[in-house]
């Protein structure tokens, strides 16, 4: 699915420069960017290093990385599959909240002319760093799967497809949108204090599946759900909402999961 | 979208449980988390009080004189300071809870969570300006002679 761009040379030269670098655009304007770098065979801890690199209004951060990346410093690992926003794989902490690399725009990152633009990145919170800027996934995607993320039905299969009513397919439109880039669940507080809370990407993921008309699992999602790790850990600091790069409302959607365990079920 | 650098200092408490966790990255987050610290914060100094005073007022049991003496220490100027701390954490703290509970309760409330922490920000300026006034004006004028 994600592919991981580094590289399997174990020298650890601090700036290593690779193939000669293309003439800087017209127009262009040089970005600092710092970046938190950690190799686990020879960091205790991680360090921060800063590149100077030529970017454009119209450039995406993901841009400046490949820049890093492909000319100065050939060491820098990072994520990143589609490059457009879809694949969830560059989800990174840029000037402290999390967004994907790949959306992030360079006309809003530049500071007003004359003034320099520095760029502070590092790796999501509350998963364990592997090298730089990927981390190790799994801890999600094990409360992902726990929530049971697929078509739960029971009794005779239908002769045909399960009808659904538009209505009802709008019930949990927002949250079919999920890419899975952790975004959300690594911005929030809790997960970064307790890694056993589900988190709300998996409680977005349990949302598409619980209010789906076509769905009986819903019992055994909220069942899980009610767990002392389940919704209720949830405070409602909003970061996962202002992080969603798919504008998911996903305060929402979890709030909505624990009035359904207040209300529905007795 | 800011475009200066956050500073990479402060360590979040919620470092430390686990292996190969970075530290020294600040996450500027949403203002509701801010809402939410804010609101652990006066709870806690909320619980505080309460501890004290549930132990000043148990005093009385023990003798009325011992009671009155340390009640007396109130009417210092620092109490009185603190007094309206008091006043401005159980404000902002029973402010919030509303907020909280229009989250949790009303379908809307999500989505009018930062209108709603504006307005009880408001509400929280509006009602601390003269009650700060009216609880240290006694101070003010004996330490300062009105």
């Amino acid at each position: 699915m994600s592919t991981a761009v580094s590289d399997n040379d174990t020298s650890s030269g601090p700036q290593q420069a690779g193939p000669k670098p293309p003439p800087v655009p017209e127009g262009s304007r040089t970005v600092t960017l710092k970046i938190q770098r950690f190799n686990p065979e020879f960091d205790e801890e991680p360090r921060w290093e800063s590149y100077d690199v030529p970017a454009l209004s119209t450039d995406r951060l993901l841009n400046l990385l490949h820049y890093v990346k492909w000319y100065l410093d050939g060491t820098l690992a990072f994520r990143r599959s589609c490059a457009h926003g879809v694949c969830g794989s560059d989800a990174m902490q840029i000037n402290g909240v999390n967004r994907l690399a790949c959306k992030v725009l360079m006309k809003d990152m530049l500071a007003p002319q004359g003034k320099p633009t520095v760029i502070t990145i590092a790796p999501i919170k509350g998963l364990p760093v592997q090298k730089d800027l990927y981390v190790d996934m799994e801890p999600f995607f094990e409360a992902f799967k726990a929530i049971k993320p697929y078509l739960i039905t029971y009794g005779n299969e239908p002769s045909k497809e399960r009808i659904q009513s538009p209505a009802d397919r709008e019930r949990f439109d927002d949250t079919t949108k999920c890419i899975l880039c952790a975004c959300c669940t690594t911005s929030c507080p809790v997960y970064w204090a307790d890694g056993s809370y589900f988190g709300p990407a998996a409680i977005v993921n349990a949302h598409r599946f619980i209010f789906d008309s076509r769905d009986q699992g819903a019992e055994e999602r909220l069942d899980i759900l009610n767990d002392a790790e389940g919704v209720w850990r949830c405070r409602t600091t909003f970061n996962c909402t202002d992080a969603c790069p798919r504008g998911i409302q996903v305060t929402k959607a979890i709030q909505e999961v624990k009035r359904a365990l207040l209300f529905k079920r007795v | 979208m800011s475009t200066t650098a956050s500073p990479a200092t402060g360590t979040g408490a919620a470092q430390g449980a686990r292996r190969s966790r970075r530290r020294g990255t600040f996450y500027k987050g949403d203002p509701g988390m801010w809402s939410w610290v804010a609101h652990r914060i006066t709870g806690v100094l909320t619980f505080f009080f309460l501890f004290a005073h549930v132990l000043d007022t148990a005093l009385v049991r023990v003798s009325p004189n011992a009671y009155d003496e340390v009640i007396a220490t109130y009417k210092t100027p620092l109490v009185n300071l603190i007094e309206v701390g008091l006043v401005g954490a159980v404000l902002y703290h029973a402010l919030n809870g509303i907020r909280v509970m229009l989250v949790d309760f009303w379908a809307k409330g999500p989505k009018y969570q930062r209108p709603m922490l504006w307005v009880i920000l408001g509400v929280w300026v509006l009602v601390m300006i003269p009650g700060t006034y009216y609880m240290l004006e006694r101070t003010v004028t004996e330490m300062f002679g009105g």
